[in-house]
């Protein structure tokens, strides 16, 4: 049963990167998007783009933190009281981030509306690069059993300089794919060409990166970089092959196919690192049995997740439907 | 002095580990209403303007879920704050007990998901879905509120009334999910909140039509505006005072230290008075204070030969600060006797004459009704959380055993930086929201329907009904 109950908490995790990433992503594009002239376009895209769905894409987040802290109890607590630095400050990210963004939408003056969209981007950024510094901290073993960790040497390391850039261009690199496929969708051929270009630009940097990555995790995570390149292997195959199938798609004007690709080689790549991990929760000293909660607690968890899936899945697939037919409102005043 | 030698002895970061709990939960708890009741409120305008083809109850609805979806987003991520914080602050609580408290949140999870769903698809179908169904979207809004805060609640309930769980050796080896859920204190916390949000969103969203009325705005826009709201509000409020009385004689069981502090009782007695004002220093109650013989005992269990338990019965590292649960308790009292008397006001009024009181006293007494209700909900709170102190979970685990190991620098910074950015966060809110009633008084009331296409609504009444109303 723990197993079952940590697969469900990879599945958020997956869910959380795909959704919450892209969303990410999206802020990411607005940040670079130049001045209020030059970027007018692209920034209207992804504000239509994430404006109805951006709560429910973050509700993932708190799904993962819910059942770790349900689940698995003492590894929660650990992770907290290691990486509260990192975590922090992602945390009051996301309210700068949420709240920016719904007080931009609403704003008519433009002084006032750069303020909060700046903030907005820059928080869009800065979150993603420090849960990516949690997750590679995670990742390399650096979070002890009994907790309190060394609060700056757990994270300022170099697989968590890596999880953190390499979260900020996946995520970019998600919501590039995800943009051409809004653009596609009204028909906007300037905004098909800036994203796609950007698409492949960041798909070109993720893969230096990842590759760059084998070196750095050689020498900061022996046992990762091994597992990755021995079990995982498979997975993070599928990642790079689907990750090229994307860029092919996109080329050839797919960009339905293109999406599902890119999606598909997030959750591959974080599959595998998963993978990597198991059987331990922690490092190499607390195992996912170690950790679980009692069976009891665990039944309930699986039970909450399975009619989740029952009642959430169909109402999220409601609201992408109809946000995707245009059916919701983008602009609001 | 005991107060003293108690401080000295806690970890130097309880003091700002709990001060920042304090003031994101107390900024988070002013939008709950919001997300749990206003919705309904909306969906109450939105029913009378389709059904009756009202144009001013459309426009208020859609208005409103304007004002919601700006109000959500602030209460989703300072939500998101809390569950970090939990870990955060307090990992002795999650650590050890994580297996049965975090139960009712992976619930209240579910509930919070349909939340965030429905109200996306409510807030921005407006234009595009037709009437009735776009009203359906806002209905599953309302249920999961309801589920979301007594999940929440669940959780809350639990702290003071822990049950469901065996531990051995300082671990939790077994746990009774129903009997974690369905704690003795379930079901008066978990109602009274959610009587709570009602009463904070109707109180709160009719006081700015009460201004609005003052200041001689006396259409029919501003008169529903007000009466949707303020009607939700005086109906919740006498049924508060019900469950409340219930939450206290309940308390007065479980958790009798608790009691003594809200009623002030130092010694055990019977025939106690209730103590207005009042505080607590060197051993006996002092300042101006009013006492009304017998009625704290008559109040605990209807008879004045009731006994209290006194707060002196247990030493003084087991006793809640006394001064705070107090005051807050003659708080929520006060105010919630003024709610109470203003609803009265308005439901007499309204069943001779089916109006608005005529009185401008009336209207600054609900102009100030919503900002008073926030309050009345904080000491509540306060009354809930600071007076279960010491202990976190209710005489099993003290707050000092649960609180973070960091630094007492290292939280004293990050609660200086939570306070900082709360604090533009809140005025950029309510700056973004004058922002937006500016643009909408000068569009006026005669903005464009709500639903789309005018042709979309003949299905249902008329489009001439529409711009009627007795204006």
């Amino acid at each position: 049963m723990p197993d079952a109950v940590a697969l469900v908490l990879w599945v958020g995790v997956v869910l959380y990167a795909m959704f919450g990433g892209a969303d990410f992503g999206a802020g990411f594009w607005d940040l670079i998007a130049g001045g209020a002239e030059r970027g007018r376009r692209p920034r209207a895209l992804v504000d239509a783009a994430i404006g109805a769905v951006w709560e429910a894409n973050h509700v993932w987040l708190i799904f993962c933190l819910v059942v770790l802290w349900t689940g698995f109890p003492e590894a929660f607590a650990s992770l907290m009281t290691t990486l509260y630095v990192p975590l922090t400050i992602a945390a009051l990210g996301i309210v700068v981030r949420g709240s920016g963004f719904a007080f931009g939408r609403v704003s008519t003056r433009l002084n006032v509306k750069r303020v909060y969209g700046a903030s907005f981007a820059i928080s869009s950024v800065i979150t993603p690069f420090f849960l990516g510094a949690v997750a590679g901290a995670i990742a390399s073993g650096r979070v002890p059993t009994e907790g309190r960790g060394d609060p700056w040497d757990s994270w300022l390391t170099s697989t968590s300089m890596l999880g953190g850039v390499l979260a900020v261009v996946v995520c970019a690199y998600l919501a590039a794919v995800f943009l051409v496929h809004e653009a596609h969708r009204r028909d906007d051929a300037d905004m098909i060409r800036y994203f796609r270009l950007r698409a492949i630009v960041m798909a070109v940097v993720a893969g230096a990166i990842a590759i760059a990555g084998i070196w750095i995790l050689e020498d900061d995570a022996p046992r990762l970089h091994d597992r990755l390149l021995g079990e995982a292997l498979p997975l993070v195959v599928i990642s790079t092959l689907l990750g090229l199938a994307a860029l092919a798609t996109i080329f050839r004007d797919l960009p339905r196919i293109a999406r599902v690709c890119a999606a598909g080689a997030v959750a591959a790549v974080i599959g595998g690192w998963g993978v990597a991990q198991y059987p331990y929760m922690l490092g190499t000293h607390l195992t996912i049995d170690q950790a679980a909660a009692p069976n009891a607690t665990l039944a309930w968890v699986l039970a909450v997740f399975v009619l989740a899936a029952l009642i959430c899945i169909p109402s999220l697939v409601f609201l992408y439907v109809l946000d995707q037919r245009g059916t919701l409102d983008s602009v609001e005043t | 002095m005991d107060v003293l030698a108690s401080l000295a002895a806690e970890p130097s970061q309880l003091l700002p580990a709990r001060t920042q709990m304090a003031f994101t939960l107390g900024f988070h708890i002013v939008l709950v209403p919001f997300g749990v009741a206003f919705t309904a409120i909306t969906l109450i305008a939105n029913y009378k303007g389709i059904k009756r083809g009202d144009h001013e109850a459309l426009l208020l609805a859609q208005r409103w879920s304007k004002v919601a979806a700006v109000l959500f987003a602030v209460g989703a991520v300072s939500g998101t704050v809390l569950t970090f914080e939990m870990g955060l602050l307090w990992p002795g609580l999650m650590d050890r007990f994580g297996a049965a408290y975090g139960i009712p949140f992976a619930i209240e999870g579910i509930f919070f998901f349909i939340e965030a769903i429905f109200i996306a698809i409510y807030i921005y179908g407006w234009k595009r879905m037709r009437p009735w169904p776009h009203f359906w979207t806002g209905v599953p809004v309302v249920l999961s509120g309801i589920g979301g805060t007594l999940s929440v609640v669940a959780a809350n309930a639990w702290m003071n009334q822990p049950d469901g769980f065996t531990m051995k050796g300082g671990e939790v080896t077994d746990v009774e999910p129903l009997k974690v859920i369905f704690n003795d204190a379930f079901w008066y916390e978990g109602i009274h909140m959610l009587l709570a949000a009602y009463i904070v969103a109707g109180f709160l969203v009719a006081s700015v039509y009460a201004v609005a009325l003052l200041k001689g705005r006396r259409d029919r826009y501003h008169r529903l505006g007000f009466l949707i709201p303020f009607t939700v509000a005086a109906i919740a409020t006498p049924l508060q005072m019900v469950v409340g009385d219930a939450a206290a004689r309940a308390i007065f069981h479980d958790q009798p230290i608790k009691f003594a502090a809200m009623e002030l009782v130092p010694e055990t007695s019977s025939d106690v008075p209730e103590t207005i004002g009042g505080f607590y220093i060197d051993g006996e109650i002092r300042g101006p204070k009013i006492e009304i013989p017998g009625l704290a005992s008559l109040l605990s269990d209807y008879s004045t030969d009731t006994e209290i338990t006194g707060f002196n019965s247990v030493p003084p590292e087991d006793r809640p600060p006394v001064n705070i649960v107090h005051l807050a308790w003659d708080t929520m009292l006060g105010i919630a006797g003024f709610l109470f008397l203003i609803s009265a006001w308005f439901g007499f009024v309204w069943w001779r004459r089916r109006d608005i009181p005529k009185s401008k006293w009336f209207l600054r007494a609900a102009a100030i009704a919503g900002v008073a209700s926030i309050v009345c909900m904080w000491a509540g709170w306060v009354i809930t959380e600071v007076g279960r102190q010491p202990w976190v979970v209710y005489n099993i685990l003290r707050t000092e055993d649960a609180v973070t190991s960091a630094s007492a620098g290292g939280v004293w910074l990050s609660l200086s930086i939570v306070i900082v950015l709360y604090t533009l966060v809140g005025i950029a809110t309510v700056l973004v929201l004058r922002s937006m009633t500016k643009r909408w008084r000068a569009a006026g009331e005669v903005e464009g329907v709500p639903y789309g296409p005018i042709v979309e609504m003949t299905d249902e009444k008329p489009p001439a009904r529409l711009r009627g109303g007795d204006a």
